[in-house]
This record gives C-alpha cells, sequence and structure tokens, in this order.
C-alpha cells in the first residue's frame, strides 16, 4: 500500500497504486474498490480509490484533430496544459479551464470543472461530445447526448464513479490569439462585488478576488477580472500571437511552518494586493492567458505553503435569491476567525449540466484554510448556512462534508446513484470520497 | 514530395522515444517510428499527425535480429535526416548473474544491436555527406555497479562505440550524438527508488535530443548535475569504490 493524498494534502490514506499502460491492463486493473485518478489535483479524497488507485496520466496521446472544426479525439490522461501548448499556437484552446491548467480531461469531465466563463458558457462537460467508458462491471461503452445518455450525464460530473474514462471527444474554442483583454473593477465592499459581477455577466470571463480578512464595513472588498480573448488587432506591435506558457520556475522547497500564514501575514498580503489591483482598475490592458487563468500556476508545489499538515479548500455555491445575506455572514464568520487564508474567490455560476455537477445558478465561494486547530468544526458551521440557503459544496474540492449535507445538496442524488448501481452493479468503482458519503456501509 | 526533416526514432514506444518524438514533430519533422510491434505503434504516430500536422509512419525493427539490419536500412522509403536509438534494457542484475541467456539480452540489447544498426545508419550517411546519430546511453556506462554492472558495461561499450563513431563521422559531416539520461520516471524505472533532484521526466530528455541535434552537441548529460555526479564517481580510487554500497 501506498500513502495518498489529493492537491490539499489532507487527508492522507492508504491505497494502492497502479499505473497501467493499456486500456486492457486498466480493465485488469480493477478490482472492488477502484477510481481512476488522473493528476492528482482534486483537493480532497475524490481520486483516491477505497482499495486501488489507477493512475492514468499515461495515456496521453491525441487519437485525431480536425482543424477545421476544433473537434478533438483524446486519451483521458492528456493535461489541458498539454492541450493548451500544442494546440493553442494553432489557433484553438479549451472552451473551459479550471484555475490550474495541470488537470487531465478526464479529471476535467469527472469533476464538470468550471472556468470564470461559467455564467454564459457553461462547464466543461458541455463541450464534451462522447465519452468511451469503462464501466465498473467491465464493459466498454461509447457514451453521448444521445447514447446511452443516462450513463453520460451521470459521468459528467460523476466524480469518476460510473467507471474509467478512458478517452473523449471534445471541441476546441477557436480563438486569434492566446492573449486575454483584462479589465479590473474594485469594489469596496460586497454588494459592489456583487453588482460588479452581476454588470459582468455579459463579459465572457468573470471573477472576483475577495480579501477575506476585510471586517466591517471593507468586508468583501474585492478585485473583479473580466476578461475577453484579444483579437490579433489587439495585441501589441510585434508581440507573438500566443504567449510562451512556462513551466512553474518558483518553487515551494519545503513545507512552511504553520506559522508563516498567520493573521498578520495574511492582513499584509491582501492589504497589498487589493492595492496594487486597484490602481490598475479601469482600462483595458492585455495579459497573457496564463497569469490570466493561471495564477498560482507560476508557483510549483504552492500547497506546500500551508505546511505539513496540508489545507481545505471549502468551495460552495449559494442559490442567487438569497445569496447577498449567506455570503456576508459566512464572510464575516471567517473575517472574524482570520485565518483563511489569502484571497478568496467569489464568482456566478449557471446551469450545470451533470447530475452531480456542482454548479447552480447562483454565487460560488472558494476559500482556503490550513488544517489546524477546530478548523473542522468551524466549517460544519458554515455548512449549516450553506444547507439552510439551498447550497452545495465541490465534491472535487471536498475531503470532509458530511453525509447529511451533500445529501441536501444533492436532489439528482437518488437517479444518480440508479445509474451507478445499473452500470456497476457490485459497486467495483469506489473512492474514499465514495465510501465517505455515498456507498451503504 | 515534402522538403521538411526526418527522423528515425529506434525504439519508438518507450517513454523517451515517444517523448523524442513529440519534441521532433513539434520542430516540424517528419517522423518514423520503429519497434517489434508496428502496430503498437501506430496510436503514437497518429498522435503525433494529430498534435502537429506532419507525417508520421511506424516500421518493424527487432534490435535483437541483427540479421534483418541490412535489409530494414534498404527497405526505409528514404534515408532519414537523423537516426535516433532508444533501445535499452535494464534487465534484472542478479538474474544475469547465473542466467547467461538474461545476460546476453542485456548485452546485446544495449550494445551489440544498438552499435550495428548506428554504424549502418553512420555508412549511409557518410555516403551522403550529412546527417545526424543519437545514441541514449546510460550514466550506468560510465563506471561499473556492483548493483548493475551487466547492464552498465553494455552501455560503457555503447558509449565507447559512439565515441570513436563520431571521430570518424565528423570528417565525413556526420555529427554524432551521446545521451546519457540519469535518472527517468518511465516504465523501465517505475518502483525503482530515484533520487528526486537527480530525476526527470522522459520529455525533458526528448527535449535535449532534439537540442543536441539540432546544436550539435557531442555528449549530453540530460540534467548537469549528473556531468559533476559522475565526474566524482569516476575519480574514485577503485580500493575506495569498491567499499562503497552503490
Amino acid at each position: 500500500m501506498t500513502l495518498v493524498s489529493g492537491w490539499g494534502r489532507f487527508p492522507v490514506v492508504d491505497s494502492e497504486v497502479l499505473r497501467p499502460r493499456s486500456f486492457e491492463a486498466v480493465g485488469e486493473a480493477v478490482v472492488t474498490g477502484s477510481v481512476a485518478r488522473g493528476n492528482g489535483r482534486a483537493y480532497g479524497d475524490a481520486a483516491i480509490g477505497a482499495v486501488r488507485t489507477i493512475g492514468m496520466t499515461g495515456f496521453d496521446r491525441v487519437r485525431s484533430f480536425d482543424s477545421a472544426t476544433g473537434r478533438i479525439r483524446l486519451e483521458a490522461g492528456v493535461l489541458l496544459s498539454d492541450l493548451i501548448d500544442t494546440f493553442g499556437p494553432r489557433g484553438f484552446l479549451p472552451f473551459v479551464v479550471p484555475g490550474t491548467r495541470f488537470v487531465s480531461v478526464g479529471g476535467a469531465i469527472a469533476a464538470d470543472v468550471h472556468g470564470k466563463n461559467h455564467h454564459g458558457e457553461g462547464g466543461f462537460g458541455r463541450y464534451v461530445d462522447s465519452i468511451l467508458l469503462r464501466t465498473g462491471q467491465g464493459e466498454t461503452i461509447e457514451i453521448s447526448r444521445e447514447q446511452n445518455s443516462d450513463a453520460f450525464f451521470a459521468t459528467v460530473g460523476g466524480i469518476g464513479l460510473t467507471g474509467i474514462i478512458l478517452e473523449a471527444t471534445m471541441r476546441l474554442r477557436p480563438v486569434e490569439t492566446g492573449w486575454i483583454r483584462e479589465r479590473v473593477i474594485s469594489a469596496a465592499d460586497l454588494d459592489a462585488a456583487m453588482r460588479a459581477l452581476e454588470a459582468g455577466d455579459s463579459a465572457t470571463y468573470s471573477v472576483a478576488w475577495i480579501d477575506c480578512v476585510a471586517r466591517g464595513n471593507d468586508l468583501g472588498r474585492s478585485l473583479i477580472y473580466l476578461g475577453e480573448h484579444a483579437a490579433a488587432s489587439e495585441l501589441a506591435e510585434g508581440a507573438d500571437r500566443f504567449p510562451v506558457g512556462k513551466n512553474p520556475g518558483l518553487a515551494v522547497p519545503i513545507d512552511l511552518p504553520s506559522i508563516t500564514l498567520n493573521r498578520t501575514s495574511i492582513r499584509a498580503f491582501n492589504e497589498l494586493y487589493y492595492r496594487m489591483g486597484a490602481r490598475r482598475a479601469g482600462g483595458d490592458h492585455v495579459v497573457s492567458l496564463y497569469p490570466y487563468f493561471f495564477p498560482l500556476d507560476s508557483i510549483a508545489d504552492w500547497n506546500r505553503i500551508y505546511g505539513r499538515r496540508g489545507f481545505l479548500q471549502h468551495q460552495c455555491v449559494i442559490p442567487e435569491r438569497g445569496a447577498r445575506a449567506v455570503l456576508a455572514d459566512i464572510l464575516d464568520l471567517v473575517a472574524k476567525r482570520g485565518d483563511a487564508s489569502f484571497l478568496a474567490v467569489l464568482k456566478k455560476l449557471g446551469h450545470g449540466d451533470g447530475l452531480l455537477s456542482f454548479p447552480l445558478p447562483g454565487y460560488t465561494l472558494a476559500l482556503d484554510f490550513p488544517v489546524k486547530g477546530d478548523i473542522l468544526n468551524f466549517l460544519d458551521e458554515i455548512d449549516r448556512l450553506v444547507v439552510a440557503a439551498g447550497g452545495r459544496l465541490y465534491l472535487a474540492k471536498d475531503a470532509r462534508q458530511s453525509r447529511a449535507t451533500f445529501e441536501a445538496g444533492y436532489p439528482a442524488l437518488a437517479r444518480f446513484n440508479a445509474i451507478r448501481k445499473s452500470l456497476d452493479p457490485a459497486q467495483n468503482i469506489r473512492s474514499k470520497l465514495s465510501q465517505r458519503l455515498f456507498d451503504e456501509v | 514530395m515534402t522538403s521538411r526533416k526526418t527522423v528515425l526514432v529506434l525504439g519508438g514506444s518507450s517513454d523517451i522515444g515517444r517523448a523524442a518524438a513529440r519534441a521532433f514533430a513539434k520542430a516540424g519533422y517528419d517522423v518514423g517510428l520503429a519497434g517489434r510491434d508496428a502496430a503498437a505503434l501506430e496510436p503514437d504516430a497518429a498522435d503525433l499527425r494529430a498534435r502537429y500536422n506532419i507525417e508520421a509512419s511506424t516500421l518493424v525493427f527487432d534490435v535483437l535480429d541483427t540479421a534483418s539490419f541490412d535489409g530494414f536500412v534498404a527497405g526505409l522509403p528514404a534515408l532519414p535526416d537523423v537516426v535516433v536509438s532508444i533501445i535499452g534494457l535494464l534487465g534484472v542484475q542478479p538474474n544475469a548473474e547465473s542466467d547467461l541467456a538474461h545476460a546476453t539480452t542485456i548485452m546485446r540489447s544495449n550494445y551489440e544491436g544498438p552499435s550495428l544498426i548506428l554504424g549502418l545508419f553512420a555508412e549511409k550517411f557518410l555516403g551522403r555527406g550529412n546527417g545526424t546519430i543519437v545514441g541514449v546511453s546510460s550514466v550506468a556506462g560510465d563506471r561499473g555497479r556492483a548493483s548493475n554492472y551487466v547492464y552498465g558495461s553494455a552501455k560503457a561499450g555503447f558509449s565507447a562505440f559512439l565515441s570513436g563513431l563520431r571521430a570518424r563521422a565528423s570528417r565525413g559531416g556526420v555529427h554524432v550524438v551521446t545521451v546519457k539520461p540519469g535518472f527517468v520516471r518511465t516504465k523501465m524505472t517505475e518502483g525503482m527508488k530515484l533520487i528526486g533532484p537527480l530525476t526527470v521526466d522522459a520529455p525533458v530528455v526528448g527535449d535535449a535530443i532534439l537540442n543536441a541535434v539540432e546544436k550539435k552537441t557531442d555528449v549530453v548529460y540530460v540534467s548537469g548535475k549528473w556531468r559533476l555526479v559522475m565526474l566524482i564517481i569516476k575519480t574514485l580510487p577503485e580500493a575506495v569504490f569498491k567499499k562503497l554500497k552503490f
């Protein structure tokens, strides 16, 4: 057995890790208690097998690409970073990217990841036309909106529990350049931030970085980043159409002692970040897609900032109606506590496509907390607010929510379970997350 | 006819072979992938075509079947600009100590076959007056170690072959590159204990091979740290070295 954890490095659990080299070997690798794992960017226990974890990043081939339509068939282990580096210069990008480019296509489908364009363009799964799935009972089936559609909508956002995603056909977005025309808006408080996101509905990309230690009148003060794909004519003279994505250079070499992150250091960082951003507010400027979409990717192993014990990301979505009051209550609790680190992310979401897709029309708030003290109890307290508001938590980032919280947040769960059971009657596919939240004990 | 340059990768199904093929294809080369099972290489050829809009083909090549080498080279549709041998077999040292057949396979896979086929290409390239030959050898060939000297000695022979070939071929316009990757995370090293800071991923080796071809480098240690490490290991007196657990 091997000790395995997600990107948040909590929990750390035992699971045998296999890296099969052929689809036949994937099938042979499945035992009761197996789940697929992509590049390990899920924060908690979603991509850790109850017994065996099947690493899929070796499957990184592109099967075919149509440069007229942007349709691509690929193996599930291809990373979005690879897609961007390879097809960006040819004028195509993924329609949806999350906050890191180091996720696999299979993982992006299983989590139905959302990006800064979810309010207008939906999630990753919307651009997936079909999936080659190896079910828990050993069948390999092609699933799409038309063919095996139940399995398709259970697999998009299904957190790996319908089977192992082997291949997918999806559409890429034609772009003229790899640059984003960005506008920064500074918002003095939560109301202003929500108004700015509302007004940003017509923008392709929008996201707010909230200073979550600001309190009182400053509660919810933030910087809103709107973005559009830049046309070639908007680039500076002599600029490359497609910027080069550097591999993470600066790495966090060791686990920082937990003392590094404290109320004072976070407050100082956030003050500086807010002021620097506010200074850039106003006019448009053109930035490379890499810092725009993936601000943290430039620091390798940034998860080590939180120390050896790891961290928890708490990402909830609150339905639009009544969101303002609930978000204010959550931010107030967090600001009083003072150790949520750096900047929180607030953004608007639209409808999710899969049965267990996280997004619903409303506002999502993502917060990071180091694992220490009474943090688990504190997050339970926040969960009560989320549940009362009809919200839910993002499974790809979860490591600790209760069954009750999960069941309250995902009304399509019964339907998902029925489809899962039909694909895998013996429930061979099980993750640590499914044991925690789904499976009968 | 295409005016693009061509590279032939011998051992195209290995992780380093795939990475090298991608690096060359990305740089605009047409690629031939050669291995024992050509059908198994087809998905990789399709990957190169889809990604880089180049031509990619697959060929059958078995490094142990030296009798087939003349026919293999003669049967190529065109002589490539660059030929890269990634072929190698780590084997299991303790087995090789008592099993002559296993030891022979390791020696032939790492020395005899790669040397003979690259030597054959060198003759053709010299006849044409240009070409680049790349042999992927190993830091293990720099000094025999108790833990893998069968493999290491074959790599040492291969390194010596490449060095001699380079001296001769350079006068005829043909360049020979020796690549010593050090620890690489691949199928071959899966499950082995590798030293993190000295270990690289296959794409790093692929890029290093392309870079060495384009810059006409002679000997490449993929991670510069290995040059220093091996310098120290090579200069240790034998009396000291044999006592080290290494």
